[in-house]
């Protein structure tokens, strides 16, 4: 009887929770329970954040273009604190060439714009075995 | 156990992991509850309830602030509705906390109801004693908003304050019965709108009685967003909470609850002796069918379940 549990999160300074809040919706309807953090989160404060809420993933959303520093230092936190047992998505402005790099720091997968929102609750269904 | 040791030295993570077992209600969670409920009740209960939209998340969040500088270190349990129709839920109150997340002596959590009415879920109270066992001085158990008759909360907590706003219900609304019985203390958040006077008269009512322990129920307002009244708040809950101790209630009222906590594992272990069991919850589906066609009543129906679950 697991729930799976999932953490949505804007790390940075950029105020555009449109899509956090269109993924972190259909994760609900998908039979989820999200944590929606809210804007303005440190990377700091999304790892310590998911810790406490034992999420199985962690859903990161990012359009200011900043998203390869953030993301770069929620994996390296994540790392420091022996944390093997979470899965890191993301999504926003996410330029092609990034994707790789991205991919290359942990990771799992990358939801640019367009993506159906049935793939991103299916890919966490799947993923978390649950 | 490592991971209830881990946690008894005030491990968040341990914690976090003992606190999903717990609500999930997996093989480890009797182990887990046995060894930690011998570090239980050392931590003030609050609960704090009300109707949505009254404020009560960001309450919580100045409370803790206010309990922080005072040396408390401090649990909270934010509690939010799962969806009745898919199961999933949208757990927004750490919004309104997040600068608490990096904050050694707090440590938050998130829960969905999952499928329990009374603005807690199955597992509140068991949470409850993971953060207690932790070494949390304060613990807050925010409900789900509630309507009128959401008062499982008052079971759980030892103090237990309703949120209310200027505006929301005539007098009528404050004698009926439910939600207004429970409050220890009252808290008119968002004072700076128009119609604190009604709130308050229309609250006179609730504070008149008595509690049959002898506290007279009070009634703070707020601010919370400026951190309005929220000391005062806090000198309040302390107030309550050496009431409690000194007039001998809070060990009267243990009783009651621990009498609360057998009956509701009771009722959580009978559902387990049916649901754990593949061939029972094919025979639950079978009469599920039957009542539906009038073929058996609901009742007889539960009677064959623990019969066949060797209990009846």
């Amino acid at each position: 009887m697991a729930k799976l549990r999932v953490l949505v999160a804007k790390p940075g300074l950029d105020g555009h929770d449109r899509g956090a809040k269109v993924v972190a919706r259909a994760l609900r309807d998908g039979g989820v329970e999200v944590i929606y953090t809210g804007l303005h989160q440190t990377p700091e404060q999304i790892v310590e954040a998911a810790i406490q809420e034992d999420v199985d993933a962690i859903g990161l959303s990012c359009l200011s273009g900043a998203h390869m520093t953030l993301f770069r230092t929620v994996m390296e936190i994540l790392k420091e604190k022996g944390i093997d047992d979470i899965v890191v998505t993301c999504g926003g402005i996410i330029p092609d060439e990034d994707v790789t790099k991205l991919k290359e720091m942990g990771i799992a997968a990358v939801f640019g714009p367009g993506t159906p929102l049935q793939t991103i609750v299916d890919f966490h269904r799947n993923i978390a075995g649950k | 156990m490592e991971l209830v040791e881990r946690l008894l030295r005030g491990d968040k993570r341990a914690a976090a992991k003992a606190i999903s077992i717990l609500e999930d209600y997996d093989k480890k969670a009797a182990d887990v509850l046995g060894a930690i409920y011998p570090h239980t009740g050392k931590a003030h209960i609050i609960g704090i309830t009300g109707p949505t939209g009254t404020g009560k998340s960001t309450l919580v969040f100045a409370l803790a602030k206010e309990f922080r500088k005072r040396d408390k270190k401090v649990g909270i349990i934010a509690i939010d509705p799962t969806s009745p129709f898919t199961g999933g839920a949208l757990l927004g109150d750490r919004i309104r906390m997040g600068n608490l997340t990096l904050d050694e002596g707090v440590f938050i959590r998130s829960m969905g109801t999952r499928g329990h009415a009374g603005g807690t879920s199955r597992a509140t109270a068991d949470v409850i004693k993971v953060l207690d066992a932790m070494g949390m001085q304060k613990i807050f158990a925010e409900t789900a908003g509630a309507g009128q008759s959401e008062v499982d909360i008052a079971r759980i907590a030892h103090t237990s304050i309703v949120v209310e706003m200027p505006g929301l219900g005539d007098d009528i609304q404050a004698m009926k019965a439910g939600i207004l019985e429970i409050g220890d203390i009252f808290v008119v958040n968002k004072a700076d709108l128009d119609g604190v006077d009604g709130t308050l008269a229309n609250l006179s009512l609730a504070v008149e009685q008595e509690k049959p322990s002898g506290w007279k129920p009070k009634i703070q307002l707020t601010v919370a967003t400026e951190d309005k009244g929220v000391s005062d708040l806090a000198d309040l809950i302390e107030e309550h909470y050496d009431f409690l101790k000194q007039s001998g209630t809070l060990e009267a009222e243990g009783v009651e609850r621990a009498r609360e906590e057998l009956r509701a594992a009771l009722t959580h272990h009978l559902f387990l002796r049916v649901f754990e069991r593949p061939e029972l919850i094919g025979e639950f589906n079978n009469l599920v069918q039957m009542i539906a066609k009038k073929e058996m009543d609901p009742h007889s129906a539960a009677e064959k379940l623990l019969g066949l679950a060797g209990i009846a």
